[in-house]
């Protein structure tokens, strides 16, 4: 087989992250779009550690401070879902309507 | 030393995260979709393992796989969420969902076939021993600014998670 090149790892990070808009634009579930929204973000720290092997050590520090942001992303939004659980019981994302007009 | 079954690996943590990402928003129970993503941020792990970056798998698995996936399961079983897994999975504009991806796939396949012979064909072994501080040179040295800002972006989430999950403000 072919000996595996970068081009190889683009496409693998191009194929999570379709895979994570697709979880974010079809899912009703707030968390499941969070997780979708996690896929997004490792298909790009793929990316970034892909080309770090090509072009220096940059990819790699900006790639710890995406999971940095990650991370503090998640613990954000999982704390409006709870409070938005509290009050309205559901997980759902069609019933966040209350500024709709 | 020299790399060894390179090309099995790849395609087995490669198809191991697609897998996992496929599985992720399919899922009709949360925690399932919780499962798959680990193994997809462990497979990502493996591959950052076979890009020459030891620490960034380190913190993969840390972080990522043990921090954030950990928090997502305690949110998970806090929202009991029995209800939901009766309700439909698939919101109304699935197909137009499914279409704008099927675009963005479209543009990515033309940046890969315009861009195939852009990129050098074979890459330099780095050395094994020094990526780890090599990398804490850049982030202290370089990147100061950017880390103490992450730093502080780390206090303000941690701040307002542990407000906005407050029962009584």
């Amino acid at each position: 087989m072919a000996p595996i090149t970068t081009i190889h790892y683009l496409v693998v990070a191009a194929a999570l992250f379709i895979l994570g808009v697709i979880g974010v634009l079809t899912r009703r579930n707030v968390v499941i779009v969070l997780m979708s929204i996690e896929l997004i973000l490792n298909a790009v720290n793929l990316n970034l550690v892909a080309f770090s092997r090509l072009w220096g050590l940059q990819g790699q520090v900006f790639a710890i401070f995406v999971i940095t942001d990650a991370a503090a992303e998640a613990a954000v939004g999982l704390g409006i879902l709870i409070a938005f659980f509290r009050n309205k019981e559901t997980v759902n994302v069609d019933e966040v309507d209350l500024m709709k007009w | 030393m020299q790399p060894v079954a390179t090309t099995f690996f790849f395609y087995l943590l490669a198809g191991l995260a697609i897998l996992g990402g496929v599985l992720v928003i399919t899922r009709r129970n949360a925690v399932h979709s919780a499962l798959a993503l680990i193994l997809t941020l462990l497979s990502l792990a493996g591959l950052y393992l076979m890009l020459y970056a030891p620490f960034v798998a380190g913190v993969q698995i840390i972080l990522y796989a043990g921090g954030i996936m950990v928090l997502f399961l305690f949110v998970i079983m806090l929202v009991s969420i029995e209800k939901s897994q009766k309700e439909e999975q698939f919101n109304k504009i699935w197909l137009a969902g499914l279409l704008a991806a099927a675009a963005l796939g479209g543009l990515l396949v033309a940046v890969f076939v315009k861009g195939r012979d852009l990129f050098p064909p074979r890459m330099a072994l780095p050395p094994e021993q020094s990526n780890t501080q090599a990398i804490a040179i850049q982030l202290y040295g370089n990147y100061l600014f950017a880390f103490e800002i992450a730093s502080l972006l780390l206090l303000v989430a941690i701040i307002g998670a542990v407000v906005m999950a407050k029962r009584r403000i």
